[in-house]
């Protein structure tokens, strides 16, 4: 603060601690705040706004348990709520797409850090982060033209004689939600990469050699010294991704199936369908809580701290 | 135990740049061997050759008798000990030393006990359970050498490990590697640029230059008997006089220098073309009072350093020739003055005519 004082004066220094206050209170803290205490009161007519029946209550939350359908997991039937169905849905393929991230990221981070000619590393950088100068919706809408019944994708394979007939890649092959795991998968991809990426950068190279010398064959040089190394990296990639997955509304909307549902459209139905923006609210909260326990819980079975994903 | 290794008509490149040319030395099994040499001089690419991190552009390396070409590091019964030593910090001083074995599949049990042997040895009982982090220098040096033991290697490999050390513990550490290999009877290769740690610990030296050996024989007479003159300055001190040969009797030619008439060894075989220089180590150049019989060259005294064991003095003669002597301190050795007028002398037989660098 005195060394932004020194250096802008106390003029330039006022504006910027405003401007900064400005964001922080009106546009995140404010909005937050409103939308908490929205979550605990009913959805009224306006007339009976502050009238009698508007009191807090946990009512908006509990509608999470409301409406059984029925669902099969493992194999057993069972009546759940049909929006706890939609959590468990949207955090399992969540979690499916930030596997899946790791998996392609892991080599390429070790490829980039260890292996590639240092000279070439900036274009390749640069290649792989074109992606993200196009916008998510346009990202989002390349995929749909992709994955439809007459897309290229269905020509091409259709052509090369791997399909007999073209698939409706939408309706998802393994599961109904393909399509929108394709889209969270490149859309995040790369926020799995860097972070790994960097954490393997900083191992040193005699480490992997040591390994090697020392008899490790491929396998056991990355399970006993690459993977342990990059552990901080890994755990905040696979956060970021996980979150940002969950949270997406934009690629379920785009590429959803006939029977996907996301939770983040569950929340935008109450919030715009339904009108009703306290249960929205209250909904989009709980999701945060139960998304942050996931994580929590994950990170505990795999024995990482929150300081070593803040490196 | 040890194996001995060949290293026929090597040659490593990098790009246009030749880092080790035509390198030819055999190293007996059990036997302590060291490259010295300026850094650069391409002995660290020699060890990695032969630990098979970098492949040899040309030759034949030969470990145990067998060509080790296409075989990977880890294939090799060698192990490297880094300059760095690369320790693993995420595991503890026991892990780090069984690492070698457990990743052959020997069990936990097994690699315990194993790594407390080794830690036995290596002088530092019960710190298995400790992080690399929480030892000294010296500590993680050991570990670094049980770590490598562990694997039984038939030859270590070792590139400037001491570097990082105060001096204390570097001299101590000296006498521990040597130890060590007498015990094991592991072929030990020691990377260094310290003429100091070579010399002590070796039984053999190989001199490196410009990816060159120079002259490969044991330190006495690397010291004593330097083939070329980028031996006898790289290890230890020298007055130079640059002249020209006459008649040689003996083995003993006459030298005639811009600073006066000097006699001096010239071995037999050595070129005699105009490379050739004088060199005399200061410890054998006599100042005194009056001028000697031969090798006589008048000096004054510029400046004088209080070594403890030596006073080490600097003197120019008047035809501008700079003259270090040694004298030993025995205790009433009386100091020169600076400003002083002496004459620098030295036996004939404590000078040598060399070449200057022996090229392949």
């Amino acid at each position: 603060m005195s060394e932004l004082l020194r250096r802008y004066g106390p003029g330039l220094t006022l504006i910027f601690v405003l401007l900064t206050a400005f964001w922080l209170l009106m546009l995140v803290i404010l909005p937050n705040i409103t939308l908490f205490e929205a979550s605990f009161r009913p959805y009224l007519p306006v007339t009976e706004i502050g009238g009698p029946r508007d009191v807090y209550s946990l009512n908006n939350y509990a509608k999470f348990l409301n409406n059984a359908v029925p669902a099969s997991y493992f194999g057993i039937d069972v009546q759940i709520p049909v929006h706890l169905k939609t959590f468990l849905a949207t955090v399992t393929y969540s979690g499916v797409v930030t596997i899946v991230c790791f998996l392609l990221s892991y080599p390429l981070a070790y490829y980039l850090a260890k292996v590639v000619n240092p000279k070439s590393l900036p274009t390749l950088i640069l290649l792989l982060s074109i992606p993200l100068w196009v916008s998510e919706a346009l990202r989002a809408f390349a995929w749909y033209i992709i994955l439809t019944f007459n897309g290229p994708l269905n020509a091409v394979l259709v052509g090369l004689g791997v399909l007999e007939a073209p698939v409706r890649w939408q309706n998802g092959v393994m599961t109904p939600y393909d399509g929108i795991m394709i889209g969270l998968t490149y859309t995040y991809v790369l926020f799995m990469l860097f972070p790994i990426y960097g954490a393997i950068q900083s191992l040193d190279r005699n480490q992997i050699e040591a390994a090697e010398d020392l008899g490790a064959r491929w396998w056991q040089i990355h399970w006993r010294v690459v993977l342990p190394h990059s552990r901080p990296g890994i755990a905040s990639g696979c956060v970021m991704v996980f979150m940002l997955s969950a949270g997406s509304l934009l690629v379920p909307t785009v590429l959803p199936s006939t029977s996907s549902n996301w939770f983040t459209e569950t929340i935008r139905q109450w919030m715009l369908e339904s009108q009703d923006w306290n249960t929205g609210a209250a909904y989009s909260f709980l999701y945060i809580l139960l998304c942050s326990v996931v994580v929590m819980v994950v990170m505990w079975l795999f024995r990482v701290k929150l300081n070593e994903i803040a490196k | 135990m040890g194996a001995g290794i060949e290293l026929e008509d090597v040659i490593c490149d990098f790009g246009s740049f030749r880092a080790v040319d035509r390198v030819n030395v055999t190293v007996k099994e059990g036997e302590f061997f060291s490259f010295l040499g300026p850094s650069g001089c391409g002995k660290t690419t020699i060890l990695r050759m032969i630990s098979g991190f970098t492949d040899p552009t040309g030759g034949v390396i030969r470990i145990g008798g067998k060509d080790m070409k296409g075989t990977r590091p880890n294939q090799r019964p060698t192990a490297l000990i880094f300059q760095n030593l690369a320790l693993f910090p995420l595991m503890s001083v026991a892990d780090n030393i069984a690492f070698g074995l457990s990743v052959r599949g020997v069990d936990k049990s097994k690699c315990r006990t194993r790594a407390d042997e080794l830690l036995k040895l290596v002088d530092l009982p019960g710190a298995g359970d400790k992080l690399v982090s929480q030892l000294s220098g010296g500590q993680k040096q050991r570990v670094a050498i049980a770590r490598a033991l562990a694997v039984e290697p038939a030859v270590m490999l070792l590139d400037e490990p001491l570097s990082a050390l105060d001096l204390k513990l570097r001299q101590h550490m000296r006498a521990e590697l040597r130890s060590i290999q007498k015990r094991t009877g592991v072929t030990f290769i020691y990377i260094t640029h310290d003429q100091g740690e070579a010399l002590a610990m070796s039984d053999r030296v190989g001199v490196m230059s410009h990816g060159q050996l120079q002259q490969v024989a044991d330190p006495r007479e690397i010291y004593n008997q330097p083939t070329n003159g980028f031996v006898a300055s790289f290890v230890g001190e020298n007055n130079i006089f640059a002249g020209k040969l006459g008649a040689v009797s003996n083995g003993i030619a006459a030298f005639s220098t811009p600073h006066g008439q000097f006699r001096a060894r010239l071995a037999d075989g050595v070129a005699r073309d105009e490379t050739l220089k004088l060199y005399v180590r200061p410890e054998y150049t006599i100042l005194s009072p009056d001028p000697g019989a031969e090798n006589s060259l008048p000096v004054r005294v510029t400046e004088v350093s209080f070594e403890g064991n030596f006073i080490s003095v600097h003197a120019i003669s008047d035809s501008g020739a700079n003259v270090a002597a040694e004298i030993r301190n025995d205790g009433a050795v009386t100091v020169p003055a600076v400003g002083a007028t002496l004459h620098a002398t030295f036996a004939a037989e404590s000078a040598a005519l060399l070449p200057d660098e022996t090229r392949a």
